[in-house]
Parts: structure tokens; C-alpha cells; sequence
């Protein structure tokens, strides 16, 4: 098991945020997590990781925070790039928890920059500022930086927000590589159309609890969409594999 | 990367020299370093060890760990603003030397000097990190700079005004903006301690800085303690400000002009910002100290000025480009 | 007004309420003015760092050089140095008050003009020439013969130091020193860089008392070198060497025994 968590709960300044949530993920599942703008899909993920205040068990909050930064790569929903560093530098940043104060990079860190960067189509920017890079591409540059960590487990908040079609039908495919290459991922999201295409299973938060955990088909309802989201939709099997179109606003 | 290392070493060593070897006691180089290597009778080698020496340590200690901080302190708030003059811990720092030389709590022992201007740096880093927050915007950091060192700047005139010694109230201007003039090693003595511990505690810095680049949580994610980095940060900005500041004054834009200047050179990388922005704060300060005796030799011209007449307009030009950027 | 005191007398039209506000112009006029004659010295006259009359001031009401406080004195004449609260003295001539300007003492025959003038000032010109001959008798006794003239340094508070055509050198030359500011080319006073000082290398060092709460311009008097330099001879400034007053002859007469231990080892 790659993640296992049981009786979570968080409470922000007297908010009750997130009751009682229980998960595992297992080897090679690519997990969505979907919910409303407030539903507690980034709490639970930074919770999952021990960085807020939280009762329940994770197995990652108990981890020692170096082995943890081996355990699991985090994307943070903030694209953020402070300095004006090279795209190379910026993925070689996911080494960290492989290297100690002042150690420089060995082979192995090498090859799993180089390959982080070719996985993500980055190699004509490379030497190029992180910064000066567009939206998509800084995106891009900040899965590679993930990618590079080389952890079992990967998590991305909103990874594909702000990308265009044919970026967000890419990273997806890329996640859904991984998983097939036996890597674990939780990735939240807000397009339910590519949750159902590529998640292998979806946990949908409502109101700070699980609603449901399941394969996509058996997950998205009428009844829980219309519980969860507040909205109908079309959702098929078809030639080109499940399509999920949402329709109208439940009144 | 090890050409700018070379490059900072040299204008290092030549510019050390340099201070050496200039001053209004007018004797040949070569006869000034042979005085302060092999000593001799008559003043020379006097003039030497107890007032050029002393004070080219100083330029060098202080610099470079005004430089580390600045560097230090715009890689953990990610804002190149941030600088420990702009940001009132310096004049924080130079109200708590004043409080203690004041006091007479100074006199207590050669720790009690620094020791209170480094208590009064803490007290000026935590307040500007409360206001400001965890990544605080430019304005709000600029803000709580200002507001800090306002503060800090009336409450230190007011101490030395309210001091029975007629020179105090005089000296508001030495506290606001630095001298090395008349230093000598005791001050060496008293502030290497806490320069060298702050400053190696700066210097640890490097890979959780790196990390910050993107961003606290996936930092923190990545393993690395944020809570002991903010703590190693505050502690030892404040004992490398609190001595520099205790026995120069405040000398400001060092810690903002010296990474500015760098950055590009080092890619970007707030760790390796770390040591390049030590030697070249080390360089800058060399550099000033040698200028303030050239272009006025027979007044004691504050370092400060020439700092600021540098660090100024670039500060003008980083306000700028910060508010196109935020557009 | 008792009029015709002993050896001495006040005109006629001789002021009846007179304020002073400067340290100098303070310790003149307590030598010289008649009893009731002076109404208040400045602050700085009970000053035992600054002021040689401390006894002599406390029997005054002291002021701060403010316009309002000295107009509502209703002094029928003020007296000011030259160069001190110069705002207050223009403000003053302005309202009528008459305001008496004496400029600093930069030599010891300038002693004896401004006792001289205070004597005018005051209408007490036979006190103040009483005065003038019992230090022009003071001074004559420095002339005795002088063996050899150590080089003495004055260094205070920032380096500050005097050479000859000031007070301060003067007193160093009539005790008997050699002045070593005029050495380096400081006529009048200015602030010699401690470089210049230990290259001249003086035999003695004289300096003023710290003043208390500490500063840093006075901490180049605890510089190593000076203090290297001071183990040889020390001597202080103090009172006596501040104003252009009679006093300065016991400042000669400290630093003569100075120099006569100095040429005694």
C-alpha cells in the first residue's frame, strides 16, 4: 500500500474543514479527486502530507520529513517560481530529498533530471529562465520538477488548471503513464470529463467527507452529481472510450 | 560559477590591500606592508596593526555578512526588496547599541554591546516578518520597513538626546548611516563572534532557500523544516546585523544592492547567492570605506551616504520593475 | 543700589539688571558685576564639567537662552557670546532689549580684552581692571625659565585638537610644552586623524574626562594607540581651559607640574 489514511480531520481557525476521511491508495492507481470550489480537496492533501494541524492517522504524516520528501512529490495548486532560474535547475530542485546540504548531483540524479525533462517535452528549454517560460510551460517545468523526485507516490493539486486541450489531455495521458509503470498518483481536478477518462478511481469530498470512492462509472451518479455538484450530466461509454459532458444547473 | 568566485577573490584581496595602504598618514606602500607583516619600531607598524588593519577587517566582516544577510533574507521572503537596512533591522539593531552604551549596560563586558544589538535586530526582524507575513507582497515588506525603522530611528534620537553627554546627540547621524573610522581590534574582537556564528548559520541556508524557490509547501514537502529554517534565519540575520551595527552604525543597501548585482551571475539560485553575496558585500564595503577616506580624507564622510548613493536608484529601479511585474 | 563700594564703582548709567546666556560671559560678569547687578547666568554655569564658578552660580537663577524666559527677565542689558543663541540675540535686539556680544577668547591677552570689556559693559571698569592686573601678575610667574619644551599633544572628543592661535595651545605653550598641532600644520583648531598622531608621536597626551552615558566620539580617546601613548604622560582638560576667564591660569600651573614630572624621569 503507498498511502494509507484513516479518521482524518481538520479544523482551521474553528472551521471544522475536513471529518473523518479514510483512504488507501494502492500500487499503480491514478486516484482523482473531485469536488466543489470548498469541498476540502487541498486540505486533504496537504493534511495527507502532515503540513496542516490534523487528527488521524497518514502514513505519510508520520513519516520523518526527508524520508516523506522520498515517499511522495507534492504540487502545490500555486505555480510558484520565485527566482528566474533555469528550467534545468528548476526540475534538479526535485532532488532535494536525494541530496544532503552542499552534495552535487551524482548520475543517478542526473539521469532522473534528464528524464523527467524529456518525459515532459522540455529539452528545447532547458537552459532557458523558468520564469520567461509561458503559463503551460512553467506548468510543464513544474511536473518535470516532480517527476524528478522519483517518488512511489506523486500528488498535484490542480495540475492541469489554466492549460490548454491538448496540455491537459498530455499530462493526463503522462500521469496515467506513470501509473501504468506502477506509481501511485492522487491528483485533484476540476474537469470530471478527463476524470472519468483517465482516473482508474474517484474519491469526490462534499463538505469536508468522502461521498463517495470508487470507479468513475460507479461514482458519478445522477444522484451523487446532483448532491455533490449541483448538476446533471451526460455520461457514456462509448467507442472512444467514457464521456462525461455536464449539462445543467440542478435548481 | 568558479570564474565569479575568482573574480570576488581578487577584487577582495587587491581592494584589502588597498585599504591597507591608504590614509592621511602618507609612507610607501611597500614600507606600510612590511610594518604590518614584520613590525619594527617607531609608529608604522602601530598605525598599521591598531588602525588600518582593524579597519579593513571590519570592511570585510561587515560587508560580507551584511551582504550573506541580505541574501539570505530576499531568498526565504522571495522578494529581492528585502534588505536589512530597508527592512528597520539595522536601525533596530543601533537602538539597542544605543540603549546600551546609554545605559551604561555596555560597559558590563565586551559580549554586552553586541549581544543588546543583536536583541534589538531580533526584535526588529520578528516585528517586519509579523507584518509583512511568510511571503510578504513589496509594499506591505516595504511598509513595515519603513514604519519599523521610523520607529527605531526617532526612539534612538530620542535616547541620545535625553544622554548627558554632549557628543551623543551629535552622533544620531553615525548610528543612522555607519563609519569605520577610528576603529579598532577591540571592536574587531567583540564583533567576530557573532559575525562568524550568524554568518555560518546563514550560510547553512543554502539548500532550504533553493527549495523556497518553489514555494513553502512543496519546500516543506520536500523535507525540508521550515520552522528551523525561519529560526536559523531570524537568529542569525539578527547577530550578524546586531554586531555589524553595533560597533559601524547601520550602513544600509549593502544586503539589497550586493544580490541584486549577483544574481544573474549564479543563475539565479538563492543558495549559491548565499557566498557570492558575502564576497561581494566584503568588496562593496572595501570599496566604500577606501572612498570615504579618498574623497574626503580631513571628514569623517559617512559610509552610508556613498552606500545609498549607490543603492538608491537601484532601489528605485527594483520598485519599478516590481510594480510592472505585478500589473 | 549701594553706589561707591569699596575700590570700585558703578556709573550712573550703569545697567541694573543683567542677564547673561553664555558660559563665558557668565563667569566675566560674576567676577566683575556689583552685588544685585547680574540676575541670571545661563545653565551651563552650574556645570562642574563646563564651569569654573559653580559655588558662585548656584547663588543665581539660571535661564536656557530662550527669547521668552530672558525678555520676561526685563534685563536692561544681555550678555551673549558670539557665536551662541544667535536666533534669541537677533529676537532680543528686535524687542529694545540692548544685547552686549563678546566674541571667544582665542589667545590669554584676549583674557584681559574681555574682562576688560565686561568692565565697560557693566559700568564697572575699576574691578575689572583690579582684575586684569592680578593676572597679568599670574602670568608673568610662567615666565620662569623652562629647560626644554616636551612635545604635548591636546586630543579630545573626535580627534579635536588646537594649535597655537587658540586658548587651549596657548596654556600648552605658556606651561612649557612644545605643541605638536602646530607641528602638523593646525594653527587653529580641528580634528587631527589618529593616524597623524601617533606618526608625530608626542610625549604627552592631553585629553578631556569622558563625559558620562558615553559616545563615540569620545571612544577614540580609549583607542589602543592613545592609550599606549597616554601610559608615557597624561593630562586632562577641564574646567579652567573652557572660557576666557582668570582660570586659565591654574590650568597653566596644572600643566607646568606636568611638565616638571615629565623632566623629572
Amino acid at each position: 500500500m503507498t498511502l494509507n489514511v484513516s479518521g482524518l480531520g481538520v479544523t482551521l481557525r474553528k472551521r471544522r474543514v475536513l471529518s473523518d476521511v479514510s483512504l488507501t491508495i494502492g500500487k499503480g492507481e491514478l486516484v482523482g479527486l473531485i469536488g466543489a470550489n470548498g469541498a476540502g480537496k487541498t486540505t486533504l492533501m496537504r493534511a495527507i502530507l502532515g503540513l496542516v494541524p490534523h487528527e488521524g492517522q497518514s502514513s505519510l504524516a508520520a513519516m520523518q520529513p526527508l524520508a516523506r520528501g522520498r515517499a511522495a512529490a507534492w504540487m502545490p495548486q500555486t505555480r510558484e517560481i520565485a527566482w528566474a532560474v533555469t528550467v534545468e535547475t528548476l526540475v534538479t530542485l526535485g532532488r532535494t530529498p536525494h541530496l544532503g546540504m552542499g552534495q552535487k548531483p551524482n548520475d543517478a540524479d542526473r539521469a532522473a533530471i534528464n528524464h523527467a525533462i524529456n518525459r515532459m517535452d522540455l529539452g528545447l528549454f532547458r537552459k532557458r529562465a523558468a520564469t520567461r517560460l509561458s503559463g503551460g510551460e512553467q506548468a510543464r517545468a513544474l511536473i518535470a520538477r516532480a517527476l524528478a523526485q522519483e517518488a512511489p507516490l506523486l500528488m498535484a493539486d490542480e495540475p492541469i488548471a489554466g492549460l490548454d486541450p491538448a496540455h491537459q489531455i498530455a499530462t493526463m495521458e503522462c500521469f496515467a503513464g506513470l501509473a501504468a509503470e506502477g506509481r501511485s498518483i492522487l491528483v485533484s481536478l476540476h474537469d470530471l470529463g478527463l476524470a472519468a477518462r483517465y482516473c482508474t478511481r474517484l474519491i469526490v469530498l462534499d463538505k469536508g467527507r468522502i461521498a463517495a470512492d470508487g470507479p468513475p462509472q460507479k461514482v458519478l451518479t445522477p444522484q451523487l452529481l446532483r448532491a455533490a455538484f449541483g448538476i446533471t450530466a451526460w455520461f457514456e461509454q462509448t467507442a472512444q472510450g467514457p464521456v462525461f459532458q455536464p449539462l445543467d444547473i440542478v435548481k | 560559477m568558479k570564474r565569479l568566485f575568482a573574480i570576488l577573490a581578487a577584487m577582495m584581496v587587491l581592494l584589502f590591500l588597498g585599504s591597507l595602504v591608504i590614509g592621511p598618514a602618507k609612507t610607501g606602500i611597500g614600507e606600510n606592508l612590511v610594518a604590518l607583516l614584520a613590525g619594527g619600531d617607531g609608529p608604522l607598524p602601530l598605525i598599521m596593526r591598531e588602525i588600518r588593519l582593524p579597519r579593513a577587517l571590519l570592511a570585510v566582516m561587515i560587508g560580507g555578512g551584511l551582504g550573506l544577510a541580505g541574501a539570505a533574507m530576499q531568498g526565504y521572503l522571495r522578494n529581492p526588496l528585502a534588505d536589512p537596512g530597508l527592512i528597520g533591522v539595522s536601525s533596530s539593531a543601533a537602538l539597542g547599541a544605543v540603549l546600551a552604551i546609554q545605559t551604561g549596560f555596555a560597559a558590563m563586558g565586551s559580549l554586552a554591546l553586541p549581544g543588546a544589538a543583536l536583541v534589538g535586530a531580533l526584535a526588529g526582524v520578528l516585528l517586519v516578518m509579523l507584518l509583512a507575513g511568510p511571503r510578504g507582497s513589496s509594499l506591505t515588506l516595504i511598509l513595515a520597513g519603513i514604519a519599523i525603522s521610523a520607529l527605531a530611528a526617532a526612539l534612538t534620537s530620542l535616547v541620545l538626546n535625553l544622554s548627558p553627554n554632549p557628543f551623543a546627540s551629535n552622533e544620531i547621524i553615525f548610528w543612522m548611516m555607519g563609519s569605520l573610522a577610528d576603529r579598532s581590534m577591540t571592536h574587531v574582537s567583540i564583533a567576530l563572534p557573532f559575525i562568524l556564528t550568524g554568518g555560518a548559520m546563514l550560510a547553512s541556508l543554502g539548500r532550504g532557500l533553493d527549495a523556497l524557490t518553489l514555494g513553502e509547501d512543496a519546500a516543506e514537502a520536500m523535507g525540508i523544516n521550515l520552522h528551523r529554517l525561519r529560526l536559523t534565519l531570524i537568529l542569525g540575520t539578527a547577530a550578524v546585523v546586531g554586531a555589524s551595527t553595533a560597533v559601524a552604525g547601520a550602513i544600509g543597501f549593502v544586503g539589497l544592492v550586493i544580490p541584486h548585482i549577483l544574481r544573474g551571475f549564479v543563475g539565479g539560485r538563492p543558495g549559491a547567492l548565499l557566498w557570492a553575496s558575502a564576497m561581494g558585500g566584503a568588496v562593496m564595503l572595501l570599496a566604500a570605506d577606501i572612498a570615504v577616506r579618498m574623497v574626503l580624507p580631513d571628514r569623517d564622510l559617512k559610509l552610508g551616504v556613498l552606500t545609498a548613493l549607490v543603492g538608491a536608484p537601484l532601489f528605485l529601479h527594483l520598485i519599478y520593475r516590481t510594480r510592472r511585474a505585478g500589473q | 543700589m549701594a553706589v561707591g563700594l569699596i575700590g570700585s564703582a558703578v556709573k550712573a548709567d550703569a545697567p541694573l539688571r543683567v542677564v547673561s546666556m553664555n558660559l563665558c560671559t557668565d563667569q566675566l560678569a560674576m567676577l566683575v558685576a556689583s552685588d544685585g547687578q547680574l540676575v541670571s547666568v545661563s545653565r551651563l554655569a552650574r556645570d562642574p564639567r563646563s564651569s569654573a564658578m559653580v559655588e558662585q552660580a548656584r547663588g543665581f537663577p539660571v535661564n536656557h537662552a530662550q527669547t521668552e524666559e530672558i525678555y520676561l527677565m526685563r534685563p536692561d542689558l544681555v550678555l551673549a557670546g558670539r557665536y551662541t543663541a544667535r536666533a534669541t540675540v537677533d529676537m532680543l535686539t528686535r524687542l529694545g532689549v540692548p544685547v552686549a556680544i563678546f566674541d571667544p577668547a582665542n589667545s590669554l591677552e584676549d583674557v584681559a580684552s574681555r574682562l576688560t570689556q565686561m568692565g565697560e559693559a557693566l559700568g564697572r571698569e575699576g574691578r575689572a581692571a583690579e582684575i586684569v592686573t592680578q593676572y597679568r601678575d599670574g602670568l608673568t610667574e610662567f615666565q620662569a625659565e623652562v629647560t626644554r619644551n616636551p612635545r604635548a599633544a591636546l586630543f579630545s572628543a573626535n580627534g579635536y585638537t588646537s594649535g597655537n592661535h587658540t586658548l587651549a595651545g596657548q596654556i600648552l605653550l605658556t606651561a612649557g610644552f612644545a605643541n605638536v598641532a602646530a607641528e602638523a600644520g593646525y594653527a587653529m583648531a580641528g580634528n587631527m586623524p589618529l593616524e597623524v598622531l601617533a606618526l608625530a608621536q608626542p610625549e604627552a597626551v592631553i585629553t578631556s574626562r569622558p563625559y558620562p552615558g558615553g559616545s563615540r566620539a569620545e571612544e577614540i580617546m580609549d583607542h589602543p594607540l592613545v592609550q599606549s601613548m597616554r601610559r608615557n604622560t597624561a593630562g586632562f582638560t577641564d574646567h579652567d581651559w573652557v572660557c576666557g576667564t582668570p582660570f586659565v591660569l591654574r590650568a597653566i600651573g596644572n600643566l607646568a607640574k606636568l611638565r616638571q614630572e615629565l623632566e623629572a624621569e
